[in-house]
């Protein structure tokens, strides 16, 4: 029985590590007052991205380095991802468009690329039918484990990375002058910009540097979890998950590891409960988007000012003409 | 002789055709208090954004610490050690008084909030202001956060600070906190420039007077040389009589009786606690009471536009002598019996007018049910908007013009006339002349005398109490959603008053 909890517990860990990559780059990007609803798009991008870079490495080389085959999918998923946010931040922040219209937008956009990729890539692979890059997936997969008593854990590097990205976005935005500056960027704009603060750049920086982590959480996904696999949709609706734990966790980057693991758990929970009918399975998988709608009543409820998003969330910043 | 900390010579600035800023030339030494005084649109405000790194002079020099210097961004004034703390705060409400004195320094080294909590404490210290460095400022009051202001400025090193009408949110006795923070800067060798339009305050506060009128500097006084009524003369460029003219009140009626209202706010926060008076015809009741103290919820319970928790509030019709609930309407069914409710300053625009509609189309937005036919009847409010512009000299190219493009004190006089214009039987007015100059504040109290004369029940809501001594009946005061008091205008004095306003046993009502 133990076993299994902790088999469970593990899994719904390495579920909710893309969702932690998702989460963090979102908050990253809404402390700027950026609400960036293209995240679930950016993922896909980050996905497929790193799956090409990985596939021209192994393809132009007989023997692939390690080093290489992590550094050369990790680059082209940031840079994929980084080209996404950066659209949304030249329509939203130097054009002032409906940052809900653009981020949806960008979504659709990006998954349809994930998917017009992917399909083409299909076509190189010819007769198997399927995309796979076992040598970029199996490094990126090596389990890297530790053991607590008797009980052995090891998840791929990307998971600790994820864990260890969001702990220090937490100590950049509460400790340091940046975080400082970026919180008043999305609190209050016009008195950061009153006060010196560029915001402009905070805001192109924080979308981008968000975006850039998100995209990892799509590449993680497809390297670490399923091996170097693509298939189109696999990824699914975790990116509205990764926003929805944003509001779950109150903006906090260090309460997102664990609402993550949380919506981990729930996404797997079916697997694990024994003797489940079809019917009561669809239920259970509901259980994440239930738990959201939930959530969001509870802190809409809540009238702490701390635990409200950034006041400045959505809203396009004009400086004052006169 | 001291020192000139400051000197403008000969600064021009043109904004287009119109000249902002003529030949300006003044100075300000070290250790000095200096007011700047002036009517709206004499060029106060530019003059000091030059300074403070806003505008640039298209002709002029400026000088400091005897040395010639150009400031084309806020960031030269910063360093050259020019404060403005403004009329409108720019702080990060979420974030402690620290965070927001320390935010956009680009200081070299760790970042350490505890250190610059030690800076804080110890300028507060220095100049005897009284400011937690851990509070955040939404939990401030008014006077606390222009304290926030202030260190902010003096953080940054300032050796000249400009403060854009700093006592206009404050009560008496904080302004007279204010006044002995500046007195103690002043002993520090700053100096001080003060943008005020209060006289009393001028006179009370400076070394010298400078006054600007039509972009032009008309002089610079020593205070003690001089007294209110010449330099409202220097002001305007002409003799006025700055008395209200209060009649006697005719056959006062009961027209709107306000029992035991109480209203929580969305935080469930007490606002309105147990409210009872009544307003009469023919009178103009005064509510005076520290900014945020339940005035605007108070007004807008009555006008219908908010619903109280509990208690009554009940309407005397003239005519008919029926008494309306006013409880159980809707704010257009109140406004039809005559009720009016003008400026609600924090948003002079959100709620009274919209600004990017020209004049006549807001005349309209009291008229668009009338007419017989389906089209709006846009001709009487067309010559609606003309009369107003005549009689209240509102300065604007054409009753086409959008209200956005009218200057603030132009903007109240549209609502005011409005307003009056549908001939109330209850006025409502909340800071009705909030940044308007002298002159138009008196036109704007010499209105409410004449609606109340003509038998319409007034309750003005003001800031300045020097006003509402002269210009009101009785003074309703509220401190902290309560009535601390009612006193009768024409004995009480402003120290009773201002003891009044800041009359509350325990908790005082977050903004």
């Amino acid at each position: 029985m133990l076993e299994k909890i902790i088999a469970f517990i593990c899994a719904a860990i390495v579920q909710g590590i893309p969702l932690l990559y998702g989460a963090t780059g979102e908050i990253i990007t809404e402390k700027s007052g950026n609400l960036n609803l293209g995240i679930p798009g950016i993922m896909y991008v980050g996905g497929i991205s790193g799956i090409i870079g990985g596939y021209f490495y192994e393809k132009s080389t007989a023997e692939p380095n390690v080093v290489l085959c992590i550094l050369i999918p990790l680059l082209a998923c940031i840079i994929g991802s980084v080209l996404m946010s950066l659209i949304y931040s030249f329509l939203t922040i130097t054009l002032h468009a409906n940052q809900n219209v653009t981020g949806l937008a960008l979504t659709t956009f990006g998954m349809g690329i994930g998917n017009f990729f992917g399909g083409s890539l299909l076509s190189f692979f010819g007769e198997s039918g399927s995309i796979s890059l076992l040598t970029t997936g199996t490094y990126y997969a090596t389990p890297l484990g530790f053991s607590i008593g008797k009980i052995e854990i090891s998840f791929g590097f990307m998971a600790y990375l994820a864990v260890i990205i969001a702990l220090a976005t937490s100590f950049v935005l509460n400790r340091t002058r940046v975080g400082l500056h970026l919180r008043a960027v999305g609190e209050n704009p016009a008195t950061a910009d009153a006060a010196g603060i560029n915001v402009t750049l905070y805001k192109y920086l924080a979308t981008c540097i968000g975006g850039a982590i998100a995209g990892m959480g799509g590449l993680y996904f497809v390297m670490d979890y399923t091996t170097g696999a693509w298939t189109n949709n696999g990824f699914g609706d975790r990116g509205w998950l990764a926003v929805a734990i944003v509001i779950f966790a109150l903006w906090k980057p260090k309460s997102a590891i664990w609402c993550s693991f949380v919506f981990g758990g729930l996404y797997i929970v079916c697997v694990y409960i024994p003797g489940l009918s079809s019917a009561t399975k669809e239920l259970i998988n509901m259980l994440p988007y239930i738990v959201t709608i939930l959530v969001l009543i509870i802190t809409s409820a809540r009238k702490k000012r701390e635990h409200q998003p950034p006041a400045s969330l959505g809203l396009p910043y004009f400086r004052e003409e006169r | 002789m001291q020192e000139n900390a400051i000197e403008l010579k000969h600064i021009t600035k043109r904004f287009g055709n119109v000249v902002a800023n003529n030949n300006v030339s003044l100075c300000v030494r070290k250790g000095e208090i200096l007011s700047l005084l002036g009517e709206n649109g004499s060029g106060k405000t530019t003059l000091m954004n030059m300074i403070s790194g806003i505008y640039y002079p298209d002709e002029g020099h400026i000088f400091i610490d005897g040395k010639e210097v150009v400031i084309s961004s806020p960031k030269d004034s910063f360093k050259y050690g020019i404060g403005m703390v403004h009329q409108h705060f720019k702080l990060v409400d979420l974030f402690t008084a620290t965070e927001n004195i320390v935010l956009g320094l680009k200081e070299k080294g760790r970042f350490d909030i505890k250190i610059a909590k030690g800076d804080v404490k110890a300028i507060s210290e220095k100049y005897g202001f009284a400011l937690d460095p851990d509070k955040k400022i939404y939990e401030m009051s008014v006077s606390e956060k222009q304290t926030v202001e202030i260190i902010k400025v003096l953080y940054r090193g300032a050796e000249i600070l400009i403060l854009d009408e700093p006592t206009a949110v404050l009560t008496p006795q904080e302004t007279q906190k204010l006044f002995k923070v500046l007195r103690r800067m002043k002993e520090d060798g700053k100096a001080i420039i003060i943008i005020t339009h209060k006289l009393h305050e001028v006179m009370s506060i400076s070394d010298r007077v400078a006054v600007l009128r039509k972009g032009e500097c008309i002089g610079v006084v020593n205070t003690a040389e001089t007294n209110a009524s010449t330099l409202t003369e220097m002001m305007v460029g002409k003799k006025i009589e700055l008395n209200i003219e209060r009649s006697d009140v005719v056959n006062p009626a009961d027209r709107l009786v306000v029992e035991n209202i109480n209203y929580f706010d969305k935080e469930g926060v007490k606002i309105l606690d147990n409210i009872s008076f009544t307003a009469r015809s023919g009178e103009i009741l005064g509510i005076a009471g520290i900014a945020g103290s339940g005035q605007r919820e108070l007004l807008e319970s009555v006008a219908g536009l908010i619903t109280v928790a509990s208690g009554k509030i009940t309407y005397h019709d003239p005519v008919t002598g029926a008494e309306e609930d006013l409880c159980s309407k809707n704010p257009v069914q109140i406004r039809d019996l005559g009720v009016r409710l003008s400026f609600v300053p924090e948003d002079r625009l959100g709620m009274g007018l919209v600004a990017n509609m020209d004049i006549v189309d807001n005349m309209m937005l009291r008229s668009y049910n009338d007419g017989k036919t389906v089209f709006v009847e846009r001709k009487e409010p067309k010559n609606l908007a003309e009369r107003i512009i005549e009689q209240l000299e509102v300065v604007t190219p054409n009753a086409q013009t959008p209200v956005r493009q009218l200057s603030g004190g132009n903007v109240q006089k549209v609502l005011v006339g409005r307003e009056i214009a549908s001939s109330p039987t209850v006025l409502m007015a909340a800071y009705p002349v909030r940044g308007l100059d002298i002159n138009s504040s008196y036109l704007i109290y010499n209105l409410l005398t004449k609606q109340k004369d003509s038998g319409v029940a007034v309750v003005f809501v003001g800031e300045d109490l020097d006003v509402l001594l002269e210009l009101c009946d009785r003074i309703m005061v509220i401190a902290g959603g309560r009535i601390s008091g009612i006193v009768d205008a024409r004995t009480a004095t402003k120290e009773e008053v201002g003891f009044l306003m800041t009359k509350t046993d325990g908790g005082l009502a977050n903004e």
